[in-house]
């Protein structure tokens, strides 16, 4: 098997159906795995129980937890930002790459944005594994010298007079952003206010918006 | 190394392809690869800067083509030959090489909840304080390592002030070579972004980038 060898073309950002012969790769994997189970190095249950994990249990729903109790709760808040590891510990969310917390607030004269120009370093326990654009080079070049550029393409206009703060995740260190609340939530609870918060707000590439159906209620 | 990794400032990568979800995989085969990265790391035969620079080392015009996860195998591969687990005939044939003994797993189903489990990940106790101080003007050093480095070059060279002091972490430098975890105090040092990109950069915005003592010198 040549490890480097090109792919045939299935690669993931597509929406294409998925094909009757098998992939390149589906082949590839499928060898490396069956190879390395019958040495005795991995268990195919261990396998399928991090999968199942990272696919059902961790994702951006977490994160959503996080920010919408912060928004409820100025204890809590004042807690998330001194010492966000902790913080998030409160709801069971720890472990693999969130280690070691950050959390940075936006507010109106300040506008933060999260990326890891090196590789794909993302906080998985609050927002799962990262989406294929966060750890793609379009946006792991852009982000640190167009930030603004960056949050156009994403539709999200800052204001001259509101500063733009990037993190480069350079370190081990994972950062999430606690954005805004959205005006017109007051009477939102916990939470009906998670499910407004989005993964793409939790980078910082998006605003909390508040959807038609809520608005007029 | 100044690969095509540390692409931060790059022009010419194309618009960004955002999608609102995703799967978290596409395919089956991204999902296992993603799972036997775990599996084979349960080993400890090597660490998780030793991984990341495993991948660093694909070559620039294939690392820019292959798909993220098609990464990851390539780096399965040459980390499990490169520490012994498998060989390269191994590979080749699809089957173990007669006679070679059946290891166990190191990691087993019943393991993996404990991944989630809070831990000290890279942070460790070192004696002695920072050297620098919140508020101080510190230099990102001009230096262009040929192994592991998270120092991107884009701030090599420039001004910048310690925003926060995080504590003291593993030194990927040194760790993702083998040559120990040298533990040192890291701190997020604020780079005005003028500093970094010139004039076209807005006067209020700015990047934080976390760094290590080893980065950094006095300004």
């Amino acid at each position: 098997m040549d490890t480097t060898r090109r792919s045939t073309g299935h690669e993931h950002d597509h929406d294409h159906e998925h094909q009757a012969v098998p992939s390149d790769l589906t082949l590839r994997v499928k060898a490396l795995e069956s190879l390395l189970v019958e040495k005795g190095l991995v268990d195919r249950a261990a396998l399928d129980a991090l999968i199942d994990t990272y696919e059902h249990k961790v994702g951006p729903r977490n994160g959503a937890r996080v920010v919408a109790r912060a928004w409820v709760d100025a204890g809590y808040k004042k807690r998330l930002l001194a010492d966000a590891t902790s913080a998030i510990a409160e709801f069971g969310f720890s472990g693999r790459q969130g280690e070691h917390m950050v959390a940075v607030e936006n507010t109106p004269r300040v506008h933060n944005l999260v990326v890891c120009t090196l590789c794909s370093c993302y906080p998985w326990p609050v927002l799962g594994l990262p989406p294929v654009w966060y750890k793609s080079a379009p946006y792991r070049s852009r982000a640190v010298i167009d930030p603004r550029g960056v949050l156009r393409e994403f539709g999200v206009e800052v204001p001259e007079d509101v500063e733009v703060r990037v993190w480069d995740s350079t370190a081990e260190l994972r950062y999430l952003v606690l954005p805004e609340r959205p005006a017109g939530t007051e009477k939102l609870t916990e939470d009906q206010l998670a499910a407004l918060v989005t993964r793409d707000a939790m980078v910082g590439v998006a605003k909390v918006t508040l959807p038609r159906q809520v608005a007029r209620a | 190394m100044n690969g095509v990794h540390d692409m931060g400032g790059m022009h010419g990568m194309g618009p960004i392809q955002h999608k609102e979800s995703e799967p978290v995989f596409h395919a089956r085969w991204e999902a296992r690869t993603f799972a036997l990265n775990g599996a084979m790391g349960a080993w400890r035969k090597w660490n998780i800067d030793a991984g990341r620079h495993q991948i660093e080392l694909i070559p620039a015009a294939d690392y820019l083509r292959m798909s993220y996860y098609e990464k990851w195998f390539v780096r399965i591969v040459e980390l499990a030959v490169k520490h012994g687990l498998i060989s390269r005939a191994e590979i080749e044939s699809g089957k173990p090489e007669a006679g070679s003994a059946r290891a166990t797993p190191a990691l087993t189903a019943d393991k993996v909840q404990g991944m989630l489990a809070p831990g000290k990940g890279a942070r460790r106790d070192v004696a002695g304080a920072p050297r620098f101080q919140v508020g101080q003007q510190v230099r990102a050093r001009n230096m262009h390592s040929t192994g592991h480095t998270r120092l991107p070059r884009y701030a090599r060279g420039k001004l910048g002030t310690i925003d926060r002091h995080h504590g003291a972490f593993v030194f990927p430098d040194t760790n993702a070579h083998f040559l120990g975890e040298k533990p040192q105090h890291v701190y997020s040092v604020r780079f005005a972004a003028r500093e970094l990109w010139g004039e076209q950069a807005s006067p209020r915005d700015s990047v934080y980038i976390d760094m290590w003592d080893d980065y950094l010198e006095p300004a």
